[in-house]
C-alpha cells in the first residue's frame, strides 16, 4: 500500500479531485508566474505528506501559494520570498532541508559513508595483499622442491 | 463458520510454524534426519493452512459478510467484485495476512524444490522460515485479528476508499510483497549458511534464483505503484520520495546488489562474507519498510496502524530479527574463508562498485527517510526531507553505477582491459554524444542534467546491446553462425542483457520528464487551449452513471495541424457512499509522447479547470520496468539454475574423478 500517502492525502485535504495551481491563482506575468512555480515545487504543504505545495489541493497550500505570488508580485526576489514564508512556518516547509548543524550528518552522511566504504575496501586489500605475499619458509621451499622432483619423475 | 475455520486455521498454521522454526534446527545440530525432514513437511502444511485462513477472508468479502469487523470497515455490497476481493489486502489486517500468506507460499516453494540442498542446510533455511512466520502470525492473532466478528453486524459496510478501486492498485500489493517476503528465503538462506560456517559457489547457485525472482516481483510490484501513482493523481507525478515509496526502493536497491554481488560469489567464490550482510540487510529493510508503515511512526497519514500496542509489536520483531541476524553475522563471519582475489579493474571489481554505489544509495535513502524521525525524537526542530535532497544525493550516486554498467560485462574475470573494453564501446559513445547532442538541438539548450541522463541511457543501451553482439559474435561471422551462438548462449546472458536495456529505457522515461509541457486553464464548452503542437478542445461533458459513482465525462477532442489526433474522455467521480470525488484521467499513450488530460472543478460560469499535459517517453519509465522484471525472469529460466542440473554436475564430477583414479 504504498501510494497511500497520495490516496489518503486525496481523501482527507480535498474533495475536488486531483489538482494543484487554480487558473485563479496564476500572476499574469508568465515570467513571474514560472518563478512562483519553481519555489512552490520546494515547499511543503503543511498538511499532507512529502507533497509540495506545487501539487497539493489542499486548502493551505492554495493559501501559501497565493501568499507566495503576492510576495513575488510585490518584487520579493526568489530568496526573500522564500525566507518570508520559512519565518511564518519554520524550516518544516522546505522540503530541500536547509544545510546547518543539525542536518549536517544527513547531507554530508551518504558522500561520507561512499568515501568510508571505499577507504575500507583499500585498506582491506592492502591488508589481504599484504597477508598473501609471505615468503615460502625453507621447509616449505624444500617441500615444494620435493613435489617438483617427484612429480618429473 | 467459514471465517471461524480460516481462523482456525491461522492458529494453527502458528503452531506449525513454531514446530518448524525449532524442530529442524535441533535436527540439524544433533544430525538426526528424522527431525531435519520435520522442516519440509510442517512448510508443506503451513502453506495450505495460511491459504485457507486467506481464502476464507476473501469468501467473507465475496458474500459481504458484514458480521466481520474487517469486512463492515473496508467492504459495501455495491462494489464490484474485483474491487471486493482486492479490498481484502487493502487494509491493515488484510494486507498483514496477504503478507503470511506470500511468507508461507516462499516456504512451500522452499521445502517444494529445493530436495537437492544437504538436509542440514534445508533443515535450517526452513527453520528460519519458520520463525520469521512465528513472528508475523503472532502479530496477526494478538494484535490484528482480521476474523474478529461485530457484536451488532450492520446492513452494510462503510466501503473501500474509492481511490483504491483500481485495477492498478488492486493488483499492486501483492507484487510488492511477494517481492518483500520472497527476500526472506535468501535472509534464511544467509542465516543457514552462517549457523553451517560455509558459503560456496553452490550456496550462491541456491540462493540466487530466489532473490532474483523477489527482485523481478518487487520491481513489478513498484512500477505498477508509480504508474497508478501517473495515471490516478491527476497532474502525472509517478514517484514522489515518499516514505512509504522509499520503503518499498531501499530493499530493491539492495536486491539489486545483491543479485549482483551473488554472482561473484558463484563464479569467483568471493565477496562472500558481503553478499550475506546484503541478504541480511535487504530483507532487513522489507522488514524495516514493514515496520515503516505499518507502525505509524510515520508522521504520515499512511498510518492506518495507529494503535501503539502494534507499533511495539513490530519494532520488538525488527529487533529480534534484524539484531539477532546481525549478531549472528558478527560472531560467525570473520571465519568465513574468502576466496579468489582479483584486481581493482576487473569484473568482479566492476561488480563491487554496482554494489558500492547502490549500498550508499538504499543508505542515503533510508537516512533521508529517517533523519526526520530522528530529528524528532532528539527534540530538534521538525524538518523536511523532500524530492530536492533525494535528488541532490541519490542522483548523483546512480550517474556513476549508469556509466559503469556498460563497461562492466565486457571486463573479464579476475583482471580486466578497462581500454579494451571502452574501445569496444565506442559506438556506445558514439551514441550517447549524438543523443545529448540531438536532445540539445531538438529542446533547443534544454536542461543540461536532462540530456545527460539521455545521453546515460543510450550510453548503457548500446552498451548491453555491443556486449551481447560481441558474445554472439553478430556482423563477425556468418548471421547463421550467430544465431546459432544466439541459441546456445545461457539465458542467463540474455536476462541480463535484457535487464540493462530495460535500465537505459527507464532512465531515458525519467530524463525525459524534464521536457513535459503544461497547459492549465478554465474551458468553456466548445472552446479551446494550444498544448505544444496541439490543440485541446472541449467538446461537452456528460453527467454518466457508474456502479457505485455517478461520473462527469468530458469529451475532449486534441487536433494537430487541424486533424483530430486523439478523441479523450477524461471524467470525474463522484463516490455517494464516502462523499468523494476522484479524477480519472484521459491518456493516450503513444511510443513518442503522453497525451494526459485531466477534468478538473466546473466555476460558476459554465468553464471547467482543464489540465493538459504533454509527457515525452514518459511511459518508458514503467515499460522499462516491466523489461528489466521480465529480463529477471528470463535469466530465471536458465537450466542451469534448475533442480538437480548443479547436483548432476557434481555427481559427473564425482564419477569422473573416480574413474580418474
Amino acid at each position: 500500500m504504498k501510494r497511500f500517502a497520495a490516496a489518503l492525502l486525496l481523501a482527507l485535504s480535498f474533495a475536488g479531485g486531483a489538482s494543484a495551481v487554480e487558473p485563479t491563482e496564476r500572476l499574469s506575468d508568465p515570467a513571474l508566474e514560472s518563478r512562483a512555480r519553481a519555489i512552490s515545487q520546494g515547499l511543503r504543504c503543511l498538511v499532507c505528506q512529502n507533497e509540495s505545495i506545487d501539487e497539493s489541493g489542499a486548502d493551505l497550500a492554495h493559501d501559501v501559494r497565493v501568499l507566495l505570488r503576492e510576495r513575488i508580485a510585490a518584487g520579493d526576489s526568489d530568496d526573500k520570498a522564500t525566507a518570508f514564508i520559512v519565518s511564518r512556518y519554520g524550516d518544516f516547509v522546505l522540503l530541500n532541508p536547509p544545510v546547518k548543524p543539525a542536518t549536517y550528518v544527513l547531507w554530508f552522511g551518504p558522500p561520507a559513508l561512499l568515501v568510508i566504504a571505499m577507504g575500507g575496501l583499500i585498506l582491506g586489500r592492502r591488508r589481504r595483499a599484504a597477508a598473501q605475499e609471505v615468503p615460502l619458509s625453507a621447509d616449505e621451499r624444500q617441500a615444494l622442491a620435493r613435489l617438483m622432483q617427484e612429480s618429473e619423475q | 463458520m467459514i471465517v471461524e475455520l480460516g481462523h482456525f486455521a491461522l492458529i494453527l498454521a502458528f503452531c506449525v510454524a513454531v514446530c518448524q522454526a525449532i524442530v529442524p534446527l535441533l535436527g540439524a545440530w544433533r544430525r538426526h534426519y528424522g527431525w531435519m525432514s520435520v522442516g519440509r513437511s510442517a512448510a508443506l502444511v503451513q502453506f495450505p493452512l495460511v491459504a485457507f485462513a486467506m481464502a476464507a477472508l476473501m469468501y467473507a468479502y465475496i458474500v459481504s459478510d458484514f458480521s466481520v469487523i474487517n469486512v463492515i470497515q473496508n467492504s459495501h455490497t455495491d462494489k464490484p467484485l474485483l474491487y471486493k476481493i482486492t479490498g481484502v489486502w487493502g487494509n491493515h489486517e488484510g494486507s498483514m495476512l496477504l503478507w503470511v500468506f506470500m511468507l508461507a507460499l516462499c516456504g512451500g516453494a522452499v521445502a517444494l524444490f529445493s530436495g537437492n540442498l544437504p538436509p542440514a542446510l534445508q533443515a535450517r533455511v526452513l527453520s528460519v522460515q519458520g520463525m520469521i512466520g512465528v513472528g508475523f502470525l503472532a502479530f496477526i492473532l494478538l494484535t490484528s485479528n482480521p476474523f474478529l466478528r461485530a457484536v451488532m453486524p450492520p446492513e452494510n459496510g462503510n466501503g473501500l476508499n474509492p481511490i483504491l478501486q483500481d485495477p492498478g492498485l488492486a493488483f499492486h500489493p501483492p507484487f510488492l510483497y511477494l517481492g518483500y517476503v520472497g527476500f526472506s528465503v535468501s535472509f534464511a538462506f544467509a542465516v543457514a549458511a552462517l549457523i553451517d560456517g560455509r558459503v560456496d559457489a553452490a550456496w550462491a547457485r541456491w540462493v540466487r534464483p530466489w532473490a532474483l525472482a523477489s527482485w523481478c516481483a518487487l520491481t513489478v510490484g513498484i512500477a505498477m505503484g508509480s504508474w497508478w501513482a501517473y495515471y490516478t493523481l491527476g497532474w502525472g507525478g509517478w514517484w514522489f520520495w515518499d516514505p512509504v515509496e522509499n520503503a518499498s526502493f531501499m530493499p530493491w536497491l539492495a536486491g539489486t546488489a545483491l543479485i549482483h554481488s551473488a554472482i561473484v560469489v558463484e563464479k569467483r567464490d568471493a565477496l562472500k562474507s558481503w553478499t550475506i550482510l546484503l541478504a541480511i540487510i535487504t530483507f532487513s529493510l522489507s522488514l524495516v519498510g514493514t515496520f515503516l508503515v505499518r507502525s505509524g511512526v510515520l508522521t504520515s497519514v499512511h498510518a492506518f496502524a495507529v494503535d501503539p500496542s502494534r507499533g511495539m509489536f513490530i519494532l520488538l520483531l525488527l529487533v529480534a530479527s534484524i539484531g539477532g541476524s546481525l549478531t549472528l553475522y558478527a560472531v560467525r563471519a570473520p571465519s568465513l574463508q574468502s576466496g579468489g582475489l582479483f584486481a581493482p579493474v576487473s569484473r568482479e571489481g566492476a561488480l563491487v562498485l554496482n554494489n558500492l554505489l547502490l549500498a550508499t544509495g538504499a543508505a542515503t535513502v533510508l537516512l533521508g527517510t529517517l533523519y526526520p524521525l530522528f530529528i524528532d525524537v532528539i527534540g530538534g526542530d521538525k524538518l523536511t526531507v523532500g524530492p530536492p535532497f533525494f535528488n541532490k544525493t541519490f542522483v548523483p550516486l546512480m550517474v556513476p553505477v549508469l556509466a559503469a554498467v556498460a563497461a562492466g560485462p565486457l571486463l573479464a574475470w579476475k583482471r580486466g582491459d578497462l581500454l579494451g573494453a571502452l574501445q569496444r564501446l565506442w559506438l556506445a559513445f558514439a551514441a550517447a554524444i549524438l543523443v545529448a547532442v540531438a536532445g540539445l538541438y531538438l529542446t533547443s539548450g534544454g536542461p543540461v542534467l536532462a540530456i545527460l541522463g539521455l545521453g546515460l541511457a543510450a550510453w548503457t543501451a548500446l552498451g548491453a546491446l555491443v556486449e551481447w553482439a560481441e558474445r554472439i559474435k553478430l556482423f563477425r561471422v556468418k548471421p547463421g553462425d550467430s544465431w546459432k551462438r544466439a541459441v546456445h548462449l545461457p539465458r542467463a546472458a540474455h536476462g541480463m542483457t535484457l535487464a540493462h536495456l530495460g535500465l537505459a529505457i527507464s532512465v531515458a522515461g525519467i530524463a525525459a520528464t524534464a521536457f513535459e509541457r503544461e497547459q492549465l486553464s478554465v474551458v468553456r464548452i466548445g472552446d479551446s487551449i494550444q498544448l505544444a503542437e496541439f490543440t485541446v478542445t472541449l467538446d461537452k461533458v456528460e453527467r454518466q452513471p457508474g456502479p457505485n459513482f455517478v461520473a462527469d465525462d468530458a469529451t475532449v477532442t486534441v487536433r494537430r495541424n487541424g486533424v483530430i489526433e486523439a478523441v479523450m474522455h477524461p471524467q470525474r467521480r463522484f463516490f455517494e457512499l464516502q462523499q468523494q470525488t476522484t479524477t480519472e484521467t484521459a491518456i493516450r499513450t503513444s511510443l513518442l509522447a503522453d497525451l494526459y488530460i485531466a477534468l478538473g472543478e466546473p466555476d460558476q460560469n459554465g468553464g471547467w479547470t482543464i489540465r493538459a499535459y504533454w509527457k515525452p517517453l514518459i511511459s518508458w519509465i514503467w515499460f522499462g520496468a516491466l523489461v528489466m522484471a521480465f529480463g529477471g525472469m528470463v535469466s530465471l529460466s536458465d537450466r542451469r539454475w534448475r533442480v538437480g542440473v548443479a547436483a548432476r554436475a557434481r555427481m559427473n564430477a564425482k564419477l569422473q574423478a573416480a574413474a580418474g583414479d
